[in-house]
């Protein structure tokens, strides 16, 4: 047998799991998966990796279903370890309702909804959309290995 | 015959037309990040409403747990 300096696998998804806390004692508002929303921002909107916290500067206004701070992601599938990786992906699409109407958009900020500051998880763009009286969906990635929504190496 | 409504926006109000008095366009377009499509409805050259549709093909990351010594 022979010793090999890794990372351990369970390590990442321990990692989306909340298990582990290295810096200051953070108290969870929950024992339960937290809820994740997903807020929609202007094309003209510096939405990026520096993107602490939800914003609502450069949201979209208030139209049908959708209001400010967004809409919730929904479940998300359990994470899951291939070894290399842990990923987890919303388990249904994401969707601001009929009767929604906002001018281009192409970000999606994905927010911890649940436990304090609105801390931001990751920013998703694409092309630029503009929808009337309409129904914008977004339908997610496979939920596995290297296509999964978020991915921890 | 069924008839097919469609939300609209016109002059600023939200009303409901007849699909067969409306102009249907589609479209969309694929990349490596997505797959779109879009459906619009037209009314004497104005838009009235659009709807789309993206599914993501990637999510983001990998992000890296940790080093190695060296």
């Amino acid at each position: 047998m022979a010793n090999t300096q890794a990372v351990a696998n369970t390590f990442r998804t321990d990692m989306l799991n909340a298990k582990h806390a290295f810096g200051t004692t953070f108290t969870r508002a929950g024992t339960g998966a937290d809820t994740f929303m997903g807020a929609l921002y202007y094309a003209t909107a510096t939405i990026n990796a520096s993107t602490t916290a939800y914003t609502a500067t450069g949201e979209v206004a208030n139209s049908g279903s959708y209001t400010a701070g967004g809409i919730s992601f929904g479940g998300f599938n359990a994470p899951a370890n291939t070894g290399a990786q842990a990923y987890t992906t919303p388990t249904a699409s994401w969707t601001t309702g009929a009767a929604f109407s906002a001018a281009a958009f192409d970000c999606i900020l994905m927010y911890n909804g649940t436990q304090a500051g609105n801390l931001a998880v990751a920013a998703f763009t694409f092309g630029s959309q503009t929808i009337v009286a309409g129904t914008f969906t977004l339908t997610m990635p496979a939920n596995a290995a290297g296509t999964g929504l978020l991915q921890v190496n | 015959m069924m008839r097919t409504l469609i939300p609209c926006m016109v002059n600023g109000n939200a009303v409901e037309i007849d699909e067969d008095s409306l102009v249907k366009k589609t479209g969309g377009h694929e990349n490596d990040n997505e797959v779109a499509d879009w459906t619009e409805y037209w009314l004497d050259g104005v838009l009235v409403h659009r709807s789309a549709h993206v599914h993501l093909k990637n999510g983001v990351g990998p992000i890296s747990a940790a080093g190695i010594f060296s």
